[in-house]
């Protein structure tokens, strides 16, 4: 363009003899030209991907040490601790196997966000008390050199736990427990809790739980790009698609009793494109489900379940996606800034969003109203009938409330026990499930992943003990109940 | 690059003249726009070679582990004086001050010396504590909630003082009465709601708040939230746009003219 505008102006004097003026309209096209010329000397200087007949670059390596199959939060928080924990940096390759890039439907970024060290096993308290510190320091985990700091949006506002009068003996033995592991939670008596939160009505309640320190909720999207960014920085490959076939071998070996056992081990994972026929078969030493809401499904295709029932073959992975829907609404004389987010005791859940006297909240849906997961659709007739009501009864200033916006989501719902699976397969000898966390993976991600990490690196857990949540307990029908779940 | 100069570095570094920021690396503390064309510099070496994107990585690492060596605990110090002592030791360190119950204010001066007569007032409380632009943190909070006694506690223009730390000051409910959170860089509005806890707070400064998006309605809430407490801060009407008569609002305007 500057040649041309020269030769313009200045005729055909020698500042229009230059690299490249030699005729007429050579100079127009030169840009283009370039740049493909460029292209070309790269495509056959080495260091280059040398494919010259046909381009490959959406479809994933042919090999990779460790497949994580789903890129939501569990997934992604798995691949940075075997990142983290490799011993010779650049010593595991692996690759995330993702098959929506645009998140819609995981339950990470459709998630209300909370984390909360009240629960009853000792073993949840750990984990998110793990997670809370790895999400204050936040900067420290996931920096990348050039990139802002992450903003993730914390509100340190705590849970408000409310218990009617059959289960404040539980809580109260619950809160103990819970002290003792080092989570800050306080008992409250109703009649403090009027005092502190003039906006609740009290009836029917008989003892409530704070959380003082380290609780609240969090943006999960910014964890979740956070965890992107950083684990794109330290080489993990990421791809498109959808895992369709695993391809195993399997050896025969006998047991202590005496018994045939026949152990697989997944070699080849077929990883699908989207909108196409097209797959390409990824040789692979360890495969990680974390596929949440869909990893019943990605356990059928690595043959758990298939077998007599009764038996460890015939045991299926008891996780299916449950819908949940999320409400935003308006209240103008809602309550104030210092709001936790507050569990009643029928369930319904609420909190503050922004300044501007927004609250989101919902409740879980008992079994006979679980609705159909096939899709995400919003059922609205359910926060009229079985929410609202609710909310207006345990806080009155919702009587007068505006539905402003609701979603959907799903939770990874163990039908077991409701807690999550992490751990190998004791017959699938390479595949390590992080999933089944039933509402509260998000809060835990950070702590399974390097629990995961650890087991795939080390072969036990070292920083936090998870036998308690190994596949096996399924076939010995042992339950790890978690009793606050909301 | 989004925000070189804030990406640079992890902390926002405090720059006195006894700390030395990756901009000294160059060898002179020079002017602006010599400054500006040293980093980057430095920053396209480091785009180009291992070498330098790693010793990039350890200065980063080097400074976040200095200011993790300014509030590690004293905990031996704790055992030895007394929770008053260990925190008043831990304050001076900083480069802030502290005033024990009945005795005049102690500062350090200007090289960062201060007397050790202090060590003398084991049983007496600590009544305030200065910490204006110390860095102090998460974890050098530690040393600070045994006061149980403290009854003004000013952080003004702490660079790591975030909404984490402000989760922690519950601790002290029973005695603070005076909080100032003046020009910190990280405390936004959801630090703020967890001030509740502090029900005996009579002045609160929440001024100059750069991450608090909504400083007007930000302010109206606190003062909603701490009935009995006198917050200063921005102006209700901060943030509002022009009338509609054309009359512009400002903060000194009565509600009544």
């Amino acid at each position: 363009m500057l040649w041309s505008a020269l030769r313009l102006s200045c005729g055909r004097g020698s500042l229009a003899r230059g690299l490249g003026t030699r005729g007429g309209g050579f100079t127009r096209g030169w840009d283009g030209k370039v740049s493909e010329i460029k292209k070309k000397i790269r495509s056959f200087l080495p260091g280059g991907a040398l494919d010259p007949l046909f381009n490959t670059s959406h479809l994933p390596p042919e090999q990779a040490d460790v497949v994580i199959v789903g890129g939501g939060v569990l997934g992604l928080s798995v691949a940075y601790w075997l990142k983290r924990l490799e011993k010779r940096q650049g010593a595991i390759r692996v690759l995330v196997v993702e098959r929506d890039h645009t998140y819609s439907q995981a339950s990470t970024g459709l998630s209300v966000g909370g984390i909360r060290q009240q629960f009853s096993l000792p073993e949840n308290i750990q984990l998110s008390l793990f997670s809370v510190n790895f999400l204050r320091n936040i900067n420290e985990y996931l920096a990348v050199s050039d990139a802002p700091p992450l903003d993730l949006q914390f509100n340190p506002s705590g849970y408000l736990l409310l218990a009617s009068e059959n289960d404040a003996a539980v809580m109260e033995s619950n809160v103990k427990m819970q002290r003792q592991e080092g989570a800050k939670v306080c008992l409250m008596s109703p009649e403090q809790l009027r005092n502190k939160f003039p906006w609740i009505n009290t009836e029917g309640v008989a003892l409530a739980s704070y959380g003082l320190e380290d609780e609240g909720w969090f943006d999960p999207w910014c964890l979740l790009q956070g965890l992107r960014q950083k684990v794109r920085s330290m080489g993990v490959l990421f791809c498109q698609g959808e895992v369709t076939r695993f391809v195993s071998s399997s050896t025969c070996m006998t047991n202590t009793s005496g018994e045939e056992v026949s152990l697989k081990r997944i070699y080849e994972v077929h990883v699908k494109m989207d909108h196409s026929l097209e797959y390409q078969p990824v040789e692979c030493a360890i495969v990680i489900n974390a596929a949440g809401a869909w990893s019943g499904q990605v356990a059928e295709l690595a043959g758990i379940g298939h077998g007599p029932p009764d038996t460890l073959q015939g045991t299926r992975l008891p996780v299916e996606p449950r819908k949940r829907y999320v409400y935003l609404w308006h209240c103008p004389q809602g309550p104030g800034l210092e709001t936790p987010l507050v569990v009643d005791t029928s369930g319904a859940y609420f909190r503050r969003e922004g300044l501007g006297n927004n609250y989101l909240g919902s409740r879980s849906p008992t079994e006979e109203e679980e609705p159909d997961p096939g899709n995400l659709e919003v059922d609205h007739a359910f926060f009229q009938d079985k929410v609202w009501p609710l909310l207006a009864q345990r806080v009155p200033a919702f009587e007068t409330l505006k539905v402003r916006s609701a979603w959907a989501g799903y939770y990874d719902y163990n039908t077991f026990d409701q807690n999550g699976v992490v751990g190998p397969h004791p017959l699938v000898v390479n595949m390590y499930f992080a999933t089944g966390f039933s509402g509260h993976g998000l809060q835990h991600a950070p702590a399974v992943g390097r629990a995961v990490a650890e087991m795939v690196l080390e072969g036990s857990f070292q920083t936090i003990d998870l036998s308690p949540f190994l596949f096996s307990r399924f076939y010995l029908s042992e339950k790890t109940e978690e009793g606050n779940i909301i | 690059m989004a925000a070189p100069r804030a990406s640079l570095c992890l902390v926002t570094p405090v720059c006195n003249r006894s700390t030395r920021c990756i901009r000294g690396l160059s060898g002179l503390v020079a002017p602006e726009d010599n400054q500006r064309k040293g980093r980057t510099l430095f920053q396209f070496l480091a785009d180009h070679f291992y070498d330098v994107a790693a010793l990039r990585e350890y200065l980063l690492r080097k400074q976040v582990l200095a200011v993790h060596q300014k509030n590690r605990s004293f905990a031996n110090i704790r055992e030895q004086y007394g929770p008053y002592v260990a925190g008043a030791f831990f304050i001076l360190r900083q480069g802030g001050a502290v005033k024990f119950q009945g005795k005049e204010w102690i500062r350090p001066d200007r090289r960062g010396r201060f007397p050790y007569d202090f060590l003398k007032f084991q049983t007496v409380p600590v009544e305030a504590v200065d910490a204006s632009g110390c860095a102090i943190n998460y974890s050098g909070l530690d040393n600070l909630l045994p006061l149980k006694e403290l009854q003004a506690l000013w952080l003004q223009r702490c660079p790591h003082v975030d909404d984490w730390c402000l989760s922690r000051l519950h601790a002290l409910a029973d005695s603070l009465q005076e909080l100032s959170l003046a020009g910190c860089p990280h405390i936004s509005e959801r630090g703020l709601a967890c001030l509740h806890h502090l029900r005996h707070l009579r002045r609160l400064d929440i001024s100059d708040l750069p991450a608090v998006a909504s400083p007007g309605l930000t302010q109206i809430l606190v003062e909603e939230m701490l009935p009995d407490c006198e917050v200063l801060g921005a102006g209700w009407a901060q943030g509002l746009k022009m009338g509609p008569g054309g009359q512009p609002r400002d903060a000194s305007s009565s509600l009544l003219t």
